[in-house]
């Protein structure tokens, strides 16, 4: 059965929620300078920010999958002492600013940091002005979009499943790879997805801990704040790259998440 | 503390705000670079504004950012740049009166304290195992230290070009990187954090710094007398206790 009318005091904020996220967007797309799109965005240096910030966000995004799907596992199904403290601590970078995000990875992994000190004559190390640093900084806050969506998705999945799947001699390992993490899958993509955008439109951690380095250590968000400062029109070209990209993959993501997930939404 | 009153008040040009005539009141927002942090921030430079009879707000940030602000329509009565050429586009859109040079600042290379790596000038920073910072050349201090470097004959590959002359110093401050270009007037405020290396004048970039009131302020008359309060030499102690030049 339909329902007979949507309540209008639904509707009229959820058409308000659209309007404050569309009316930027559409100021972006009118002062767009669209004759000469092509040649602010064929530089060298355009390319090699735009191919950094994929790079460094698809890192993050493995980063964040290889620790974070373990972690909300761990939130998910194991009951210990301090495990409230775990979770406030690995969403803390959500609230955190970005930048003091960034300064405290310099105080941790920095030349001068406590950890960094000691590991300065690594290899990979020191972190600062370096591509590794760069995926470290957004790895960091784009984590716990992560964590927080697939813990979710962890505590909604039947563990009866789990169960009958323990009755038939599943190791617990098998058992979350071929059980549990499916059942999860949507929760974990859409989680996923949400980390790896942010990852892409991190600046603030990411330029404090890292620089900012055409070809190393400057990503999209770094390049368009340095056009922002010299060449407005430039910067309104390199958001609309980034703006097209970031839209692009999650309207592709999110059509195979209701494709996976279509019975539950 | 009397005594420091009456010599900012002397220092105003004379103007000793008769009573008679109704002064500047209001509050006024200055936008001004991040390199004057902490000369508006002195007590010299707050007690002639305080003469002003005007409460005075600063937002600080990279010249060019400051600018852009402006240009944004940021609800501002002053603006003070860190070099000409940031504050010729405000000049050219109209949206600022006639800026007035008010400082002279010039450049220095900045390293952390007692200079471990033994850095003695320009061309040292050329060296490879040294981690340099620079400004980006789109902020002023990036442009001035790109023409220091031209004038010296020194190619540096810096690891990382920062936003804002700030974001320079304290890279260098907390030990991140080995060496920087900044303004004198940065060491100075840093204090025993870092230690100074003189660029001789002969490759150096004076800088002069420009302040002018925004048209669209609504405190015209406070802003001006802000202006004039600046460029009249009220603030020079403040400006030269933090390492400023005169213009």
């Amino acid at each position: 059965m339909r329902e007979a009318r949507p309540p209008l005091g639904l509707i009229v904020p959820a058409v308000g929620a659209v309007a404050l996220v569309t009316l930027p967007l559409i100021g972006l797309l009118q002062r767009a300078p669209w004759s000469q799109l092509g040649s602010e965005l064929s530089t060298p240096e355009v390319g090699q920010a735009l191919r950094l910030s994929l790079e460094c966000s698809l890192g993050a995004l493995a980063v964040a999958i290889v620790l974070g799907v373990p972690l909300a596992w761990v939130l998910a199904r194991l009951s210990f002492p301090g495990r409230w403290l775990v979770r406030a601590l690995v969403l803390l970078p959500m609230v955190l600013p970005p930048v003091v995000g960034g300064v405290a990875l310099l105080s941790a992994f920095g030349r001068a940091g406590w950890l960094g000190r000691h590991f300065g004559s690594l290899p990979g190390f020191p972190l600062p002005f370096t591509t590794s640093g760069v995926i470290l900084a957004e790895a960091f806050v784009a984590m716990p979009f992560l964590v927080i969506t697939a813990e979710a998705g962890l505590r909604q999945a039947d563990r009866r499943y789990d169960d009958a799947a323990a009755t038939l001699g599943a190791g617990p390992w098998r058992r979350f790879r071929t059980v549990t993490l499916p059942l999860a899958a949507p929760s974990v993509a859409a989680g996923a997805a949400l980390c790896w955008a942010r990852a892409l439109g991190e600046f603030g951690a990411t330029i404090t801990f890292a620089g900012n380095l055409p070809g190393r250590t400057q990503t999209m968000p770094s390049a368009i704040y340095v056009t922002l400062q010299t060449r407005p029109e430039g910067d309104i070209a390199l958001s609309l790259v980034l703006l097209a990209v970031s839209l692009i993959v999650l309207v592709a993501l999110r059509g195979r998440l209701v494709g996976g997930d279509g019975s539950s939404r | 503390m009397v005594a420091a009153m009456a010599l900012a008040a002397a220092g105003c040009g004379g103007d000793t705000s008769p009573p008679s005539r109704p002064g500047p009141t209001g509050s006024l927002t200055v936008l001004a670079a991040a390199s004057l942090t902490e000369a508006f921030a002195d007590a010299a430079w707050r007690r002639a504004t305080d003469h002003l009879g005007v409460a005075v707000t600063y937002s600080f940030a990279g010249s060019q950012q400051v600018a852009a602000q402006v240009t944004a329509g940021a609800p501002a009565d002053v603006v003070a740049t860190a070099d000409e050429a940031s504050m010729a586009p405000l000049v050219a859109a109209g949206l600022v009166d006639a800026p007035r040079i008010f400082a002279t600042n010039k450049l220095a290379i900045v390293v952390p304290r007692g200079n471990p790596k033994g850095v003695s000038s320009l061309g040292d920073l050329s060296d490879g195992a040294l981690a340099v910072v620079l400004a980006d050349p789109a902020v002023p201090v990036g442009r001035s230290a790109a023409e220091a470097l031209r004038r010296a004959g020194v190619t540096v590959h810096p690891v990382s070009r920062e936003l804002d002359v700030k974001a320079v110093l304290r890279r260098v401050a907390s030990g991140e990187a080995d060496a920087g270009i900044v303004y004198v007037t940065d060491v100075a405020a840093a204090g025993a954090e870092v230690t100074g290396v003189e660029i001789p004048d002969d490759a150096n970039v004076v800088t002069r710094y420009p302040a002018a009131v925004v048209r669209a302020t609504n405190n015209d008359r406070g802003a001006q007398a802000f202006v004039d309060d600046l460029v009249g030499g009220a603030g020079e102690a403040a400006l030269v206790a933090h390492g400023f030049g005169a213009p």
